[in-house]
């Protein structure tokens, strides 16, 4: 069997989609998900839930103070236990905190030093779940604990620049406040938003076997398996080869499951120890303390606009925190670099080092919470000059990117603003905040708008066309709930002339092609173009097969058709036909900006009594490139919606100020939205394709819907009762002194 | 112990401490049921017992060995989806698919709760029953936590079935 | 989880010859195994009770309804008779938890659940209530949801139950049986004790009691309402709840039975919040003495403040719409 390679570096626009000229018709149709019946029925299998034999279970130790050293384990008493077979603590190997996404290296290793509450400090290995969950119970810790860093507020004096990681930390453009001074109007606001926990429903956890040769296979629930994969093979000193991930189906990421974890490690090593597999989950707890959360944040942001409410400056000046040693920032003003005009330009970040669990990346990193204050401030500032906030923003629509120079990829802000307002009859907003009430609920709506920024990762897949005419894609890029699975057959099939059931789709598993890895919303763009590639390849192969040209072929159901003369797949590719597609960011993404649009208009009540606040009708418009799957990419939306509806409302981790511990490390207390809390939840897609994206035209969506919705909530909110609250989450007891009396 | 789970005779011996969910993944190997937080919080292990549905996490096994089990694999397969399960595929109730065993069960107990005329939080009138609206079916289903989200959907899928049937 | 002895019970009596040395009872065990799994309980032995024959609601004498206490939430709030003659009842069962959990809890445990202090819960914070003596990290911690009535030095935790929140102004009454076959009824006034010095001890319950039946008198006349506030819209615990019974006769308020979730160290009920009440006319006049009658002596521990005025908000509005005229 031949298997041929096709790469592409995007170092320039590609304007030609074979997706436009393809005729089997999967694009862009609302398909349901072919990996839909086993994820009903019962049949997905995730991490944990392979089976072995002879499996041994371990249930992590946590540090029970918050900084300080570990003198030792006192284990006699869970060793004593029935059926607990050790405690493994290599205090040298094991993690103390998790990676972040995309590295290539070990994260944080050792444990005889505690920089967070939870910390987990070793295994315990049992037969059975019940008894290694009692007996890490009973493991003693010794420890010395001293006084961290848990005060964020009173620490922003101390805090340093970080390193440049997504963005660069400071950048600077005219002058600020010369700019502010010169303006016609002016808002100075300080906003600031909680440490958040992204709470994937399917909770961390790896089960760990090696071989007779010394090659460790573990399943986990990880979103990289490609990067994982170095990260589990450099904390344990093996070659990358020495290591296999298997990730096939993952209760969702968000963020928290890029890098790996601190039982990936754990059941690896107790497994090697041991010589029988291990399985490691960790507790909703565990996830909660000793994963990764999102940054809180303290935001300063001044805007200067001119007498026509035109931008002429814009500043964005953040504080966020991480751990000692921790170099990865919430880039908090990713968005600000771009999205509005101005020619005085101000973005910083300085980190305030804490004795908190790691912050890392969380859906949307930077925009989720960047966006609160910056459209926050513009909904004040359209409030101030007195015009509608749809308006101000039509007004400062930028005709290129205000710093880099380089023009939009794509954008189509206005026509999401404008096609919004219409559709969601924003007319009949008032613009006096708390003019309409319905018996005890004050209503008024809020706009924000929706950006995310596109990227594009180094991706591999492949498509074997077998003897009996069906498509195998293989590629060990993940589907976390975005849809994967589907888009790849989709595109697979749509370029092939196969339908759907003609197309097998494998994933996680890094003995297959390394792929982009789920995060940062590239996965459809990346893996998409890498089996748009190895396709694009195999539509050579079957034109030479059929002696024309690939530009001359048509592929539909099987068949390959060319002059006038049409043959089955099956005939045409002998004894199979392979191809590996690779897809590379390259020049363009410095050539052009690239980003999704949307707008997000919202509509809430507000008990007038009470404070409780009921998000009651949703639209958002989208511009993102073009659509792949319309059932998927809507169901992307409205779930980043969702986030940021919980973000708005109710999403806050409460750090301990005496040991910086969690303090609600559990669903209950930790409020993500339920069922009740959202309402139907609108999303219009706007026509659009981006030639500088890639060869698809599509651009990310994941983390568009979270981007600005949080902030559209807040502005409804302030439009049905007249309170402005900067400090989230908006809970009622910050309206209720704000409440008329009653 | 023994169990009668999905119309089937289980032997198991697991630990006294150990969870309804815990036996049906540890022991029995039926992965359909999820743990999402071993306390009750978020629903993704709901199963029915004697027809009600649970949450199996806060469950004993010893305790619940005289009753009929059901779980998302004896509602339906892959193949022969139950109407739910097929509705959900449908409406894309789900995106990981985590929650969604539990999200399932949970909407078949409360169907018949529902047509048992029980009433809910926000039904208006404790003794006018009955109606399944989008509010309804919201607050019933509020047990089941989605971070992905697809609650509009899921409430969706659980409409179409209900008005479906009746 | 520590493991335990287990037991099943097929008498009351048996259930409690077998509790009464160190042994719990488990019947829906939907807080029980909670707080077992985090070894915030440990119990030696558990005594299976749920196949006891308590299962029942049954009409009594005085016109009232004696509960099993194995009846579950669902089928409590559901029962036709609790709908129409208690709803405020069924109303606080239907705003507690979620269905899943309705169905298993039940009515004696829920009587019994414990607090959801963040630091109850986590082992490896001081808390007088699971170990006594050792401290309390909620008062100058994170005390949010924490209490402000009927705290003490020792303890600032609330009472989580919504159905407990009703049956306290139902004027219930906890049926038990003792391992020495005596029969107690127990008003629900008296059941719970305030924290003081010993807060791990919530209740009147003797080792190895058994709740067999709860009783609810004849009910108010009247209309009733509860109301839960909460951060959610559902699935949520209360941070302030009202249930209340009102009754007018003649434009002026005849009867008032009214008690309060989230607030108090147990569920809340204040006599003079109801003589602040009764023979006035319904106003806000009224509405207002009875709100300061309520939290005269609440005290917030910071974080918690807000639910001082959120209560006395609730309140008034709660008692407006029972009052309000029909139209």
């Amino acid at each position: 069997m031949s298997e041929d390679t096709n790469t592409l570096t995007m170092d320039k626009p590609v304007e030609q989609s074979l997706l436009d000229t393809s005729v089997q018709e999967l694009i862009g149709k609302p398909l349901d998900r072919i990996d839909g019946p086993a994820k009903v029925a019962g049949r997905a299998t995730y991490a944990a839930e392979y089976g072995f034999d002879n499996l041994a279970y371990g249930f992590l130790v946590r540090a029970p103070f918050g900084f300080g050293d570990v003198d030792g384990l006192d284990t006699e008493a869970a060793l004593a236990l029935p059926d607990v077979i050790d405690v493994v603590s290599d205090v040298e190997t094991f993690l103390r905190n998790s990676q972040q996404g995309g590295e290539t290296k070990a994260p944080t290793q050792g444990v005889s030093r505690v920089d967070y509450f939870g910390q987990p400090l070793a295994l315990v290995v049992a037969e059975s779940y019940e008894a290694a969950r009692d007996a890490a119970a009973a493991v003693r810790v010794r420890h010395s604990a001293g006084v961290g860093e848990w005060d964020f507020d009173g620490r922003l004096d101390e805090a340093t620049t970080p390193p440049p990681s997504q963005i660069k930390p400071k950048t600077e453009q005219g002058d600020v406040e010369q700019g502010l001074t010169d303006a016609a109007f002016t808002i100075d606001a300080t906003y600031a938003t909680p440490s958040q926990n992204s709470a994937a429903m399917e909770l961390h956890g790896s089960i760990a076997t090696w071989d007779a040769e010394g090659k460790l296979t573990l399943y986990g629930a990880l979103q990289m398996p490609a990067s994982d994969r170095l990260q589990l093979a450099d904390a344990l000193g093996l070659k990358a080869d020495q290591v296999r991930i298997v990730a096939k189906y993952v209760g969702g990421g968000f963020g928290s499951k890029l890098g790996i974890a601190p039982e990936s490690v754990a059941a690896a090593v107790a497994s090697k120890k041991l010589g029988r597999p291990v399985k490691v989950v960790m507790t909703r707890h565990q996830v909660f303390e000793a994963t990764v959360r999102r940054s809180n944040t303290r935001q300063r942001v001044r805007l200067g606009a001119d007498a026509n409410g035109r931008l002429t400056t814009v500043s964005h000046e953040n504080h966020v925190s991480n751990l000692p040693d921790e170099d990865y920032f919430e880039p908090v003003g990713v968005s600000t670099h771009f999205l509005y005009p101005g020619e005085n330009r101000r973005v910083t970040h300085e980190q305030v080092v804490m004795n908190w669990t790691l912050a890392g990346s969380m859906r949307a990193p930077g925009e989720a919470v960047g966006m609160f204050a910056i459209e926050g401030a513009m909904d004040e500032l359209a409030e101030q000059i007195g015009i509608d906030p749809v308006e101000l923003r039509l007004r400062n629509e930028p005709e290129q990117d205000p710093e880099k120079k380089v023009p939009y990829s794509s954008r189509h802000l206005s026509q999401c603003l404008r096609e919004g307002a219409e559709r969601f009859g924003w007319s009949e907003r008032s613009a006096t905040p708390a003019t309409r009430r319905e018996g005890e609920w004050f209503v008024g709506m809020g706009v924000a708008t929706a950006t995310r920024t596109n990227m594009l990762q180094k991706s591999s897949a492949r498509i074997t066309l077998t003897p009996s005419g069906t498509a195998l894609v293989e590629t060990d890029m993940t589907d976390i709930g975005t849809g994967t699975y589907t888009i790849l057959a989709q595109i697979a099939g749509e370029l092939l002339g196969l339908p759907l059931d003609k197309v097998e789709v494998r994933l996680g598993d890094t003995d297959a092609p390394p792929g982009a890895g789920s995060g940062g919303s590239w996965g459809a763009g990346s893996s998409g173009t890498s089996v748009y590639l190895a396709a694009e390849q195999l539509r050579t192969q079957l034109a030479k097969a059929m002696d024309c040209d690939a530009e001359e072929l048509t592929l539909k159901d099987g068949q390959a058709i060319a002059r006038n003369h049409s043959r089955p797949l099956s005939e045409l590719v002998g004894t199979g036909m392979s191809a590996v597609g690779t897809v590379r960011p390259g020049k363009a993404e410095k050539q052009s900006n690239q980003a999704s649009y949307g707008a997000h208009f919202c509509e809430v009540r507000v008990n007038a009594t009470t404070g409780e606040v009921r998000v009651s009708r949703w639209l958002s418009t989208v511009a993102a490139g073009r659509i792949l799957n319309e059932k998927t990419a809507r169901s992307q939306v409205i779930g980043g919606v969702t986030f940021g509806i919980g973000a708005a409302l109710t999403e806050e981790l409460v750090h301990d100020p005496r040991d910086g511990r969690i303090v609600n490390n559990d669903l209950a207390e930790y409020h993500v939205p339920v069922n009740a809390d959202i309402p139907p939840l609108e999303v219009v897609f706007l026509p659009e394709r981006d030639h500088w994206a890639n060869p698809l035209h599509a651009k990310g969506l994941g983390e568009l819907g979270i981007s600005g919705a949080g902030a559209a909530v807040a502005a409804a909110i302030y439009n049905a009762c007249g309170v402005r609250v900067r400090d989230f989450p908006i809970t009622l007891d910050k309206l209720l002194p704000g409440l008329p009396p009653v | 112990m023994h169990f009668q789970i999905n119309g089937q005779h289980h032997e198991a011996d697991p630990d006294i401490r150990t969870t309804l969910l815990d036996l049906l993944r540890e022991h029995l190997g039926l992965t359909g049921s999820k743990k999402g937080c071993d306390h009750g919080q978020c629903g993704a292990c709901t199963v029915l017992v004697n027809g009600r549905r649970i949450n199996s996490c806060l469950a004993l096994a010893v305790m619940h060995q005289d009753d009929e089990i059901t779980t998302i694999e004896g509602l339906g397969t892959p193949d022969e989806l139950h109407p739910l399960q097929a509705a959900f595929v449908r409406h894309d109730g789900y995106q990981c698919g985590y929650c969604t065993p539990g999200q399932i069960c949970s909407a078949k107990g409360m169907m018949d709760e529902v047509e048992k005329g029980w009433p809910s939080y926000v039904t208006a009138e404790l003794d006018e029953t009955g109606e399944l609206t989008r509010d309804e079916v919201s607050e019933r289903m509020s047990g089941n936590i989605c971070r992905c989200a697809a609650y509009p959907n899921i409430v969706d899928a659980i409409q179409e079935v209900w008005e479906a049937r009746a | 989880m520590k493991s335990f002895a287990f037991a099943q019970a097929d008498t009351p009596e048996t259930a409690v010859a077998e509790g009464v040395a160190a042994g719990r009872f488990i019947a829906g065990g939907t807080n029980l195994i909670d707080l077992m799994k985090l070894q915030v309980e440990t119990p030696a032995k558990l005594v299976d009770i749920s196949r006891l024959d308590l299962s029942d609601i049954e009409e009594s004498e005085d016109g009232g309804l004696l509960i099993g206490a194995l009846v579950p939430n669902s089928d409590l709030a559901a029962d036709p008779r609790v709908r129409e003659r208690y709803p405020v009842l069924s109303r606080a069962l239907l705003a507690g938890a979620s269905g899943q959990l309705r169905n298993k809890a039940t009515t004696g445990g829920n009587l019994l659940q414990r607090t959801r202090c963040y630091y109850f819960y986590d082992v490896d914070a001081r808390c007088n209530k699971r170990v006594p003596g050792s401290g309390c990290d909620g008062r100058e911690g994170f005390n949010r949801i924490l209490a402000v009535l009927g705290t003490s030095e020792a303890c600032i935790a609330t009472h989580p139950s919504d159905m407990a929140v009703a049956m306290r102004a139902l004027d219930a009454v906890v049926v038990t049986l003792g391992h020495d076959g005596d029969r107690r009824r127990i008003p629900l006034s008296d059941f719970y004790r305030l924290p003081g010095d010993t807060p791990h001890l919530e209740t009147v319950l003797r080792p190895g009691e058994l709740i067999t039946h709860v009783a609810l008198p004849a009910p108010p006349a009247g209309r009733s309402t509860y109301r839960k506030v909460r951060d959610r819209a559902s699935y949520a615990f209360a941070l302030v709840s009202v249930a209340a019974t009102v009754a007018i006769e003649d434009g002026r308020i005849s009867a008032a039975q009214l008690a309060f979730g989230g607030l108090g160290s147990q569920p809340w009920r204040d006599p003079a919040v109801e003589a602040a009440l009764v023979g006035h006319a319904p106003g806000d006049a009224a509405f207002n003495a009875a709100a300061d009658a309520l939290l005269a002596e609440a005290k917030g521990f910071g974080h918690n403040d807000f639910k001082i005025p959120l209560a006395r908000r609730t309140l008034i509005a709660v008692l407006r719409e029972l009052t309000e005229t029909e139209a």
